[in-house]
């Protein structure tokens, strides 16, 4: 029989090799747990992945100019933007006659505002252009050249014709760049002026701050967890409400408690003041700045690390430590060599969590955080809603999520995902 | 007996679908987009509640005000406009009507003439300030003071909040370059005339960000008009800047130490405007609501309940009192003469198209 298996294949009740037979049994355990979840799949890929590729996408989409003004884009082409001169009236003939279809398809606004964000007054140029262009002929009104400066100077300002030569692609990199404080240039990309630059300052705050607040969650939820999962049921139940009882309360509400804990005319203050601890004109500033972001967030993160903290810690029997020190080992020895190590998946997971929850944050930076403690966030919300630059957000929101997904990768090379555990 | 019922159902059942057939053309029911809290209160008393009277409409309020333009580019795209009438502010409108999501509106007909028959585009008059936007309050930014707080020398004047010397303290101030950068200039010797052309120039930027640095480490930066009213109640600062509404409030209605300086306010407006694109039943329904909504009469009892002056010039005889706190409302609105002489006006087109620019310089400079 044991010789056989090598040459004559085993064969199933059917009559069908055995192999072949369980290979099908199993695809159809596959197909069957397949569409089991097929719902959750489709709703994932249709409510989650697409409007955030697309979103995406927007960081790179810029055919609104070439859409618009298809004429000027092409005859731009054959202008040397280097070149230190205007270009001719092919040119400025070819816009004349792009602008005023815009115009009559109401259009040119929606582009004045996207030169805009690379050109302050493009928008204006454009409006004020427009409303002359719908009156021309094409035909026979020539030369434009003349005509469109008589109607704004700016007509004759190289860096406008630069920013309508630069930004005529289809694809750009223009966000991306705008989103790491640089631009676009005739000479190729180049920092923005000094004046301008702060989305790498918040960049770098923001993952700053989100580093301390997840080591500041560590420090404060590590004991906590520990009492939880050591101390006796009945105890451990009331310090268990305890931690909950935030999370379940409004995150709005909690922040706003922070602001009345925390104003210099605050409870803090007041009562350092009252105990003599600082002077009544020298109350400490701890809201409207960093301090006041990394308290709040800290507060409302804490859960998140306590929780995958106690569940794993949960798991540690107690009779290791007792072993350890009856083997001869201190109460700090046992600790560190025996309970830590076997906690650290549950510092993982927490970690992890509250720090990617931490980058992302918005709304409490917006309330506590003045202006030295607002995140990237505040500037993507700023660009969605305010300046509708959601090219600009776009990117943003991209290189956010590129940051995550490195620092996840790097977790995983220096301490293993697999080490990762939200309980049991 | 018989007949008689007959004829009286025959004519009540063809009342009816007469009804039907005239109300046909409208939508039943419809969307209206507004700030919420005290704002959107008074839109219920003032508008609301007598429209749906008079028409049986339903209203829906959605509190969507302070993201309406990014929400309704969003529907837009997605083709599924779910509001029919939002409110917005005058820079926002603009922009909108810019994008093509707002629908132009023809003053003539289909706003509703003044009670004594001026034309509605004559008695907007200015405030007409984009072809979408369907103007309807007056508001200004200015600044509130603490009086327990300013010693024995009552602020009258904007540059109060760069004077630290006198006035020592915090104040607070929106943390967004429109306002700030006028102020700043203002207070630093330019004539309010001026003020633009200096402020197009790297120049006027430099001196305006010179004059905010001197009261940089003085200012709390807030982001909400409810901010400053907090803070001035709490104590924490001695002066801030906030809408007109809210300081009434907090004097008025909650009889704060606080008082309010109207010299340099900065006039703003909040309006109508109707998303592009809606379906006829909709739009005629929307366009009906607006042209009852924004009459002369109605702007002036909105004033009964807000202290935010009538955007037409008819209604400024009709404001009376407050409903509920019986103060004569006129010399609280930014519109009255004495608060007028010393306002300040915006530049749309100027914001327009340096807001972008001038904000990333902003949020540099408060980096820094």
């Amino acid at each position: 029989m044991n010789a056989s298996t090598g040459k004559t294949p085993i064969l199933a009740a059917d009559g069908t090799p055995l192999r072949k037979s369980l290979a099908r049994s199993l695809r159809q355990q596959k197909l069957r747990a397949l569409m089991l979840i097929a719902p959750l799949l489709v709703f994932i890929f249709v409510a989650f992945i697409m409007p955030i590729v697309s979103m995406l996408m927007r960081s790179v989409e810029n055919d609104i100019v070439s859409d618009t003004l298809p004429l000027t884009v092409n005859a731009l082409q054959s202008w040397d933007a280097q070149s230190g001169e205007l270009p001719d009236e092919v040119v400025y003939a070819a816009f004349a006659a792009d602008i005023k279809q815009a115009a009559l398809a109401k259009e040119h606004t929606k582009v004045g505002l996207r030169l805009n964000y690379e050109q302050s007054g493009i928008a204006s140029l454009f409006k004020k252009t427009a409303r002359a262009a719908v009156k021309w002929d094409i035909e026979t009104d020539g030369p434009f050249k003349e005509k469109l400066l008589k109607i704004h100077k700016n007509w004759g300002n190289l860096e406008i014709w630069q920013a309508l030569k630069v930004h005529s692609p289809e694809v750009t990199s223009g966000y991306f760049l705008n989103a790491v404080d640089m631009r676009k240039t005739v000479d190729g990309p180049d920092w923005q002026p000094e004046e301008k630059q702060i989305l790498l300052v918040l960049f770098k705050r923001t993952l700053f701050m989100s580093l301390v607040i997840t080591f500041s969650c560590i420090a404060l939820g590590y004991p906590v967890a520990w009492l939880l999962a050591n101390l006796p049921m009945r105890h451990a139940n009331m310090l268990m409400i305890l931690v909950l009882l935030p999370f379940w309360t409004s995150l709005l509400v909690r922040t706003s408690a922070w602001k009345v804990m925390l104003q210099q005319q605050g409870v803090i203050n007041e009562v350092l003041v009252y105990m003599g601890m600082v002077a009544d004109d020298g109350r400490l500033v701890l809201i409207n700045n960093e301090i006041g972001t990394i308290v709040a967030m800290t507060h409302i993160l804490l859960p998140f690390m306590i929780l995958p903290m106690y569940s794993v810690m949960q798991t540690i029997p107690p009779s290791y430590l007792r072993a350890a020190k009856s083997l001869g080992a201190t109460n700090w020895t046992a600790f560190w060599r025996v309970y830590f190590p076997q906690s650290v998946p549950g510092i993982g997971a927490g970690s992890i969590l509250v720090f990617i929850l931490a980058i992302g944050y918005y709304i409490t930076p917006e309330i506590v955080g003045g202006t030295k403690g607002v995140f990237i966030s505040n500037r993507i919300a700023y660009h969605i809603m305010e300046s509708l630059n959601w090219g600009l957000a776009a990117a943003l929101g991209t290189i956010l999520l590129l940051a995550v997904l490195v620092l996840y990768w790097t977790y995983d090379k220096i301490v293993g995902i697999d080490n990762v555990k939200l309980g049991g | 007996m018989k007949f008689n019922l007959t004829v009286v159902t025959a004519a009540s059942v063809s009342l009816l679908a007469g009804a039907a057939l005239a109300g046909s053309h409208m939508a039943s029911e419809m969307t209206i987009v507004s700030w919420g809290g005290a704002y959107s209160k008074s839109q219920l008393k003032a508008y609301h509640e007598p429209y749906s009277e008079m028409t049986g409409v339903t209203i829906l309020n959605d509190d969507s005000s302070s993201t309406a333009v990014a929400k309704l580019r969003a529907m837009s795209e997605a083709g599924n406009i779910t509001w029919d009438v939002v409110d917005v502010e005058a820079a926002p409108a603009m922009q909108l009507c810019d994008e093509g999501l707002a629908m132009e509106i023809d003053p003539d007909t289909m706003l509703a003439a003044a009670p004594d028959g001026t034309p509605a585009a004559e008695d907007f008059g200015d405030m007409l300030v984009s072809s979408c936007f369907i103007p309807q309050i007056v508001y200004s930014t200015t600044f509130g003071y603490r009086t327990d707080l300013v010693g024995d020398k009552a602020p009258d004047s904007v540059c109060a909040v760069f004077d630290t010397a006198t006035y020592p303290g915090k104040r607070s101030l929106f943390g967004v370059p429109i306002n700030n950068m006028e102020w700043a200039l203002l207070c630093d010797g330019v004539e309010k005339a001026d003020i633009y052309d200096v402020l197009e120039t790297e120049e006027g930027q430099a001196q305006a960000f010179a004059k905010l640095d001197t009261i940089k480490d003085d200012v709390i930066w807030v982001s909400a008009g409810a901010d400053t009213p907090q803070l001035l109640a709490d104590g924490e600062v001695v002066m801030g800047a906030t809408y007109n509404g809210r300081l009434f409030s907090v004097i008025e209605e909650q009889k704060q130490p606080v008082a309010m300086i109207w010299d340099g306010q900065v006039m703003d407006l909040d309006g109508w405007i109707i998303p592009a694109g809606l379906s006829p039943e909709r739009q005629a329904r929307a366009l009906d609501y607006i042209m009852f909504a924004t009459d002369t009469q109605r702007l002036a009892d909105q004033a009964k309940w807000i202290s935010y002056g009538p955007a037409r010039k008819s209604s400024a005889p009709l404001v009376g009192k407050h409903a509920e706190l019986g103060i004569e409302m006129g010399p609280h609105m930014p519109t009255a003469p004495q608060n007028l002489s010393r306002a300040f006006l915006m530049n749309y087109d100027f914001w327009a198209d340096y807001r972008d620019d001038f904000d990333a310089k902003f949020q540099a400079w408060l980096a820094k």
